[in-house]
């Protein structure tokens, strides 16, 4: 599994791709458009969001390194199996490390820590990017694919709670003892329900999507007369 | 070795080089084993047998911390629905079982000096979107001491008020008891009775009346059960 043969000077580009791809160009959230029950569920509020993110962002690195040490050892034909495996394993220790050492947080993602297991997400990079490449693009690969999905959350549920609710940061005091949410309209906002249901999360989400598109697509008008940027890898959309 | 991975993939192989040279005994032992048809359902059985142990090993490790968390929960939502100072005992593992409907209740009891002053147990009903689950307890004069919503599915903004920490409202059934209100009484508002419904929610404070009057009932009825401590 050695990477010395690939050259330095190559590396840092690749790995600055690998980031931009999941921060920016292939976004889960915003362009893959995979893991959506997570996202629109979870994202009532920031803290609930962000924490989920970050127990996604553990997994995918963790799964996309043992995908990524294993890749050379798993035929094609039971490829899915043994990823379901290596994913379902990983969930369930970081399930039941949570609940031992992270309990409060734990109280407050219930459900949601286990389902990580059936957010595409995991699968589709592991199968994308884990299976084709080596160990420590694997990891960046996981971890860069999963702040892209936690940038998207905490935006998302900052929204959500600041329209639904006019706070932010409530239910921090979970996870910070004394922390107090910040009241950003005063004791009596009435709230502003329909951005706490489901619908709320749909619009908050076309309305991020349409955003990041309207920020590329004036991006490539003002690059219309300029040289191309030097081509970057294609990153694998196909799965899930 | 990851020729098949990469073909079988539509899509391009887009960063790096994952070709891993393929030298050493290992690899030319692997490239051997794999046409042979055991090598899929063999390998198969190797990665389960590796992620049960890890799941082995994770669980034992943490079994301990679990347990002692969810006391924790437990200790302190019990905690919660009795006044402050109520009780000096460990009422955790001071219970009783009775059977309600059919199903057993574990009743927490509260002793202050050796005699039970009070009772804790679960009550449910159906809200508005799935079971509500509550924590109440009762002192031996029959009044409420205290009721705790620990877990609904409410509408969030509007039936979600039951719970203690986004209002007030659930403190309405403290100082309670079956003839105080008269038991007609023991509805909403809207219903005739005396505590406040919602707005736009009035299914939810419904059954969460109608739960902690049923546990009351509850308790009157099994009264001197609970107070003897055992069954």
């Amino acid at each position: 599994m050695s990477n010395q043969d690939v050259a330095s000077s190559d590396d840092s580009h690749i790995y600055r791709d690998i980031v931009w791809n999941g921060v920016w160009k292939q976004n889960p959230g915003l362009v893959q458009l995979l893991g959506l029950c997570p996202i629109l569920a979870i994202s009532t509020n920031t803290v609930n969001a962000v924490s989920l993110g970050l127990a996604t962002v553990l997994v995918m690195a963790l799964a996309n390194l043992g995908v990524a040490a294993l890749r050379n050892f798993i035929p094609y034909e039971i490829r899915i199996p043994v990823f379901i495996l290596i994913i379902a394993a990983l969930v369930t220790v970081v399930d039941l490390a949570f609940n031992a050492w992270l309990h409060s947080l734990y109280l407050v993602l219930g459900i949601f820590i286990p389902l990580i297991v059936t957010n595409c997400i995991v699968l589709a990079r592991v199968e994308a990017f884990a299976a084709k490449n080596d160990l420590r693009h694997s990891i960046v690969d996981g971890i860069a694919q999963g702040i892209g999905l936690v940038a998207v959350l905490a935006v998302l549920g900052a929204v959500r709670e600041i329209i639904g609710n006019g706070t932010l940061l409530g239910g921090i005091d979970m996870i910070i003892d004394g922390a107090k949410p910040l009241q950003l309209f005063g004791e009596h906002y009435p709230g502003f329900l329909v951005a706490i249901l489901p619908p709320g999360a749909f619009f908050a989400l076309g309305s991020l999507i349409a955003l990041r598109n309207w920020i590329d697509a004036r991006a490539a008008a003002r690059n219309r007369h300029a040289p191309p940027p030097a081509a970057l890898p294609e990153a694998e959309t196909s799965a899930a | 070795m990851s020729e098949n991975l990469e073909t079988a993939a539509a899509a391009p192989q887009g960063l790096g080089d994952a070709e891993v040279p393929k030298t050493g005994g290992l690899y030319t032992l692997i490239e051997r084993l794999r046409e042979q048809l055991a090598y899929q359902p063999v390998l198969l059985g190797i990665v389960a047998l590796a992620a049960s142990a890890a799941l082995t090993a994770a669980s034992s490790a943490t079994s301990g911390a679990i347990a002692e968390a969810q006391a924790r929960d437990l200790r302190d939502s019990l905690a919660q629905v009795l006044p402050q100072g109520f009780a000096d005992n460990d009422f955790l593992h001071d219970t009783v079982s009775i059977e309600r409907d059919g199903k057993p209740v574990t009743i927490y009891l509260a002793r202050k000096a050796g005699s039970v002053a009070g009772a804790v147990f679960k009550v449910a009903e159906r809200g508005y979107a799935g079971e509500i689950q509550l924590l109440m307890a009762v002192g031996v004069d029959g009044r409420t001491l205290g009721v705790r919503v620990i877990r609904h599915s409410e509408t969030p903004g509007l039936g979600d008020k039951i719970e203690a920490g986004k209002s007030e409202w659930a403190k309405d059934f403290s100082g309670k008891s079956l003839g105080d209100p008269a038991p007609e009484r023991w509805a909403v508002k809207k219903d005739g009775g005396v505590f406040d419904q919602f707005a736009g929610a009035t299914i939810t404070p419904r059954a969460v009346v109608k739960a902690v009057k049923g546990g009351l009932m509850f308790f009157a009825g099994h009264r001197a059960q609970i107070l003897g401590g055992s069954q």
